[in-house]
């Protein structure tokens, strides 16, 4: 039904948000104008620096925050309703849990918050302790895990209830590489069965490796969002030739700026037809090509340059 | 069904903690040391017993509701635990109904087994066995719901320390402000005080309503029809008081 619709995972328009400041004195306006559209089953990268308005946006999907203005709508549901966030999980910033609780336990009162049957709560909580490696640490109170442990356990609580959209708010943070490799993997998987994930993060290496689509937020606003293939792609920023075997006069002749490795020449085109006019130039002169090679914008250049 | 896990998870957290034995196991000594008072007592023996008992129960139960119910919400608040109850399909009300019902549960597990062990002692000592006791923890225990729907009500918007002082500033004024019904008499022809009197006596709870400790100590006879009325409107007021610790609760921003 809802693919036949094309229904989006996630919607949100024109969303703004301000808080006062103490005593009512002043207004601060953290969300401008926020537009995101998460398409079913993508993995969609929520980009911004720190203050950008990422947690915030991500509190008024919930209704933890309420927005100003705007419409929030999961799977066609308005967020204002509860039945919206019956199919959402999700893993706040720096997640707190009760900590006179054991692993297992916080994973079967997730699961009777979803009303979710004591019988099929078990089960599913033993399956995502396997999941994210706590299987041994289950019955241990959650104030004796690591930082690390807990960010686990805060992922296999946003899956309790099979979500078709799980939200993680930097779930990489606190993570060391193994950890981040492993839930690089746990998202992929969850991808792998159809489920959306929506996930803020500000390490771009982790981002790059995973998303299909990148939202940019900058102080309250959207500067970009699009398929990260897309973004990539359109960003070829320039082309690097390096060849051998030509006279330096005629490259000063053609007014092209050149550096030298060992022997060779390095010569940067800002551009497809001036990379196209370097190469036939060097062949007409019997020059040699070594390589041609596309510098294409990674996305943390994309970031950097949207900041500025 | 999220109502009741809210509930269980916060009487799990109180039976948790150590204090909560701690004041149960002391109020218990305090109970029993009525032994004492009534040994250097001259003239009737068993009615001091009672009262130094009944008032230590009451005493520890009073803190147990005051200081685990300003803790409630807030805690919730300040450990940043209830962004992760209110992401999931659960009312901003059933939270705050739920919290007020497992600090409940908490009450009568506590009030339940103080009473049942001063009941054995009383037995023992006393070789008699005194049924208005239990309509008098009956009345206490109403009291302790409505001290309890008051500290929820603070919790959910200010600090424990501002909490603790709001709520037992309300539980001592709670005991004398039934004399503000008396002003009646006195104001007979001022109007803005006589409004103001009635305002006070009318918003602010009338715990007295509720204490029948002078009447089991006494052996005067219980007036039902006046227990009914009291526990009636104890159940209104707690009532009312949620409400609006509900339509605070509604407008919160959790930044």
């Amino acid at each position: 039904m809802r693919k036949e619709v094309n229904m989006k995972a996630l919607q949100i328009r024109n969303l703004k948000k301000s808080f006062r400041s103490n005593f009512l004195l002043k207004t601060y306006q953290i969300l401008k104008d926020i537009d995101i559209n998460v398409e079913e089953g993508e993995i969609y990268g929520f980009l911004g620096p720190n203050g950008a308005g990422k947690t915030t946006t991500i509190k008024c999907i919930l209704r933890l925050i309420y927005p100003d203005n705007g419409e929030i709508e999961i799977f066609g549901t308005p967020h204002s309703q509860l039945a919206s966030r019956k199919k959402v999980g999700y893993l706040p910033e720096h997640p707190y849990f009760y900590d006179y609780l054991t692993g297992k336990e916080l994973l079967l009162f997730t699961g009777r918050l979803f009303s979710i049957s004591p019988k099929e709560s078990a089960s599913r909580a033993d399956e995502l302790l396997r999941l994210v490696g706590l299987e041994n640490k289950k019955d241990l109170k959650l104030r004796k895990y690591s930082k690390g442990m807990i960010q686990r356990i805060g992922l296999a609580q946003s899956l309790i209830n099979d979500p078709d959209l799980v939200i993680l708010d930097e779930p990489f943070s606190g993570l060391d590489p193994i950890g981040r490799k492993e839930l690089r993997d746990i998202i992929l998987s969850l991808k792998g069965a159809g489920k959306t994930i929506f996930f803020s993060s500000h390490i771009l290496q982790d981002m790059e490796l995973i998303v299909d689509k990148v939202g940019i937020i900058q102080e309250g606003r959207i500067t970009r969002e699009g398929k990260l293939s897309e973004l990539i792609s359109h960003s070829v920023q320039s082309y690097e030739t390096l060849f051998s075997g030509l006279d330096e006069a005629i490259l000063k002749e053609h007014k092209i700026q050149f550096q030298l490795r060992d022997r060779n020449f390095l010569v940067v085109s800002p551009g497809k037809e001036e990379a196209n006019s370097l190469i036939q130039l060097i062949t007409a002169n019997k020059g040699n090509i070594i390589s041609v090679s596309p510098i294409k914008m990674t996305l943390e250049d994309i970031f950097l340059k949207e900041l500025k | 069904m999220n109502l009741k896990a809210i509930a269980l998870n916060t009487f799990k957290e109180a039976v948790r903690n150590k204090v909560f034995y701690l004041l149960i196991v002391v109020g218990i000594l305090f109970a029993l040391s009525s032994q004492i008072m009534s040994m250097l007592t001259i003239g009737d023996k068993v009615r001091v017993l009672k009262d130094f008992g009944l008032a230590a129960i009451n005493f520890f139960c009073v803190l147990i509701a005051i200081f685990t119910g300003i803790n409630l919400v807030f805690k919730e608040i300040d450990k940043k635990t209830i962004y992760n109850i209110l992401s999931k399909p659960i009312s901003r009300s059933n939270f705050i109904l739920g919290k007020f019902f497992g600090l409940a549960l908490t009450l009568l597990v506590a009030l339940v087994s103080m009473g049942v062990i001063f009941y054995i002692f009383l037995l023992i000592s006393t070789g008699s066995f005194d049924i208005r006791i239990a309509v008098y923890f009956l009345m206490l225990y109403f009291e302790l719901l409505v001290i309890t729907a008051i500290s929820v009500l603070f919790s959910s918007f200010s600090t424990p320390i501002l909490s603790s002082i709001f709520t037992i500033g309300l539980y001592f004024i709670g005991h004398i402000v039934w004399t503000f019904n008396e002003f009646k008499h006195v104001l007979q022809d001022k109007a803005f005080e006589k409004i103001v009197a009635y305002s006070i006596y009318y918003i602010l709870p009338n715990l007295e309503k509720l204490n029948i400790k002078n009447i089991i100590v006494l052996n005067t006879p219980l007036d039902w029809t006046l227990l009914m009325n009291s526990v009636l409107y104890a159940v209104c007021y707690i009532s009312a008081v949620l409400i609006l610790a509900i339509l605070i609760f509604n407008k919160k921003d959790f930044q």
